[in-house]
C-alpha cells in the first residue's frame, strides 16, 4: 500500500494544496483475500479447483463486455461496460491468483498460459455479445446468478473466497441492477427494442441451467463448507428473474424456441466461440513471454 | 421528453450531475451527461463521475431545468460589488474590549 507524506505535512502546517488532502488518495488492496493467501493460506486442489471455474467465469465475461468499449450506444454506456468489465477483471484476478497458489502459478499464467479444455468457465460466459440487447439479457442471467453465489459464498468456510465474495457482491449488485434498468428499458422501449429483447432472452436462457448444475467437486466442497452448491442458487435466482420479466412483460422462451444448452464447461468443453476470445485475449502475453505492460 | 430511439438522429437529453464527496459538504457539481431518463442519469453518474471514489451522493438535474443568467449581462450583474468593500466583514476593525470574535 502506498503511503504519502500528507499527514506529516498537515501536521506541520506546510500542507501546500490547502483544504484537499492527499489522504483522500486511500488506495486499497488490488486483490482480495491476497493477505490470507501471503499469510500461508493456500488452496487445495478442491478449491483451487473451483476458484478457477469462478476465475474463468469473470475473467472471459469481462473479455467480451471490453470488447464493447468504443462501441456501446452512448458514451455514458461505454464507460458503464467498462466499469463493469474491470470490476469482473478484479474478481477474476482474485480467484486465479487463488487458484494458483495451489500450484504455484501466477493469475497471469492461468490467464495467458492455458489452452481452451483448460478453461472451466460455464458456457453463458463465453456466448458472443450480439447486439446490445444480447449482451444486456446476458448480463442479467449472469449478474443475477453471481449475486446470489457470492452473497453464500461470503460464509463460506474457506477465508480467501469469503473475503473475495465479500469484495464482488457488492459490484456484481449493481452490474444486477444495470442490466434490469436496460431489460425494463429495451423491453418497454419502442417495438425494435422490445423486439430484440425478446430475441436476446430466448438466445440466452438455454445457457441458465449450466449454471447451477451441480456436480462431485462442488458437493465434496459444500459438505467441507468450502463452496456453494450451484443447484442451491436456483429458487432466489428465479425469483429474481420472474419479478423482472414480470415488469418488463417478458416471458421465458417456451416452445419450438426452448431448449437447454447440454453445458460441459466445467469439464472444459466448450462452445466455439471460447478459442477466438482467448486467442484475442492470450496473443500479446504468448508473443512477449514475461513482457509487462 | 421523447423517447431515445423513436427517430434514428435523437440523442439521449442532456442532464447535469452534482455530487458530495462526503458527510457534511454539499454537492458540487461535477459536469453533465446524456441518459434516457432520472433513474439511468444517476447511474451514467455513478459510473462517469465516481470511479475514484469521489463521492457518497450524487443528484442529477435536467440540463433544460435550469436557468442561468446572461453571459453577455456579466457587467450588470456582477461588477456592482466593485468598491463595495465595507460588504466583507474583513472591512470593519474590531472595536475594542469585544471578546470571542
Amino acid at each position: 500500500m502506498s503511503t504519502h507524506e500528507g499527514p506529516a505535512a498537515d501536521a506541520a502546517g506546510l500542507d501546500p494544496h490547502g483544504d484537499v488532502s492527499v489522504d483522500e488518495l486511500a488506495l486499497t488492496e488490488e486483490l482480495a483475500g491476497a493477505g490470507i493467501t501471503a499469510a500461508g493460506g493456500v488452496a487445495s486442489a478442491d478449491a483451487a479447483e473451483y476458484a478457477m471455474r469462478l476465475g474463468d467465469d469473470a475473467l472471459v465475461l469481462a473479455q467480451q463486455l471490453g470488447m464493447w468499449i468504443a462501441r456501446a450506444p452512448e458514451l455514458e454506456e461505454d464507460v458503464a461496460l467498462g466499469n463493469i468489465a474491470l470490476d469482473l477483471i478484479g474478481h477474476a484476478r482474485s480467484l486465479l491468483h487463488y487458484a494458483g497458489t495451489a500450484t504455484g502459478r501466477s493469475e497471469d499464467d492461468l490467464a495467458y498460459w492455458r489452452d481452451e479444455p483448460e478453461w472451466r468457465n460455464a458456457w453463458l460466459f463465453e456466448q458472443p455479445n450480439g447486439d446490445f440487447a444480447h449482451t444486456i439479457a446476458r448480463q442479467l442471467v449472469a449478474s443475477a446468478y453471481l449475486l446470489e453465489l457470492y452473497a453464500a459464498l461470503t460464509e463460506s468456510t474457506d477465508p480467501t473466497l469469503a473475503a473475495i465474495a465479500a469484495k464482488a457482491v457488492k459490484e456484481v449488485d449493481y452490474h444486477r441492477d444495470h442490466a434490469i434498468q436496460w431489460v425494463l428499458r429495451l423491453a418497454g422501449g419502442t417495438d425494435e427494442s422490445r423486439r430484440r429483447m425478446i430475441v436476446a432472452l430466448a438466445d440466452t436462457w438455454p445457457y441458465a441451467e449450466e449454471l447451477f448444475a451441480d456436480d462431485e467437486l462442488v458437493e465434496r466442497l459444500a459438505d467441507e463448507g468450502v463452496a456453494v452448491l450451484p443447484s442451491s442458487l436456483r429458487p432466489a435466482f428465479d425469483a429474481v428473474i420472474d419479478e423482472v420479466l414480470a415488469e418488463a412483460r417478458l416471458e421465458l422462451p417456451t416452445g419450438r424456441t426452448a431448449f437447454t444448452a447440454s453445458g460441459g464447461g466445467r469439464r472444459g468443453s466448450h462452445t466455439e466461440h471460447l478459442g477466438p476470445l482467448l486467442a484475442e485475449m492470450q496473443v500479446l502475453a504468448r508473443a512477449h513471454p514475461g513482457a509487462s505492460w | 421528453m421523447s423517447t431515445p430511439g423513436e427517430t434514428g438522429t435523437e440523442a439521449w437529453p442532456l442532464w447535469e450531475v452534482f455530487v458530495r464527496a462526503n458527510r457534511g459538504l454539499s454537492h458540487v457539481h461535477v459536469g453533465s451527461l446524456h441518459a434516457p431518463d432520472p433513474d439511468m442519469a444517476v447511474r451514467n453518474a455513478r459510473d462517469v463521475y465516481t470511479r475514484r471514489n469521489e463521492g457518497v451522493s450524487i443528484w442529477v438535474v435536467p440540463a433544460d431545468a435550469i436557468t442561468t443568467s446572461d453571459p453577455d449581462a456579466k457587467g450588470a450583474y456582477f461588477e456592482s460589488p466593485a468598491g463595495k468593500n465595507y460588504r466583507h466583514a474583513v472591512y470593519y476593525t474590531k472595536s475594542e474590549g469585544v471578546k470571542h470574535l
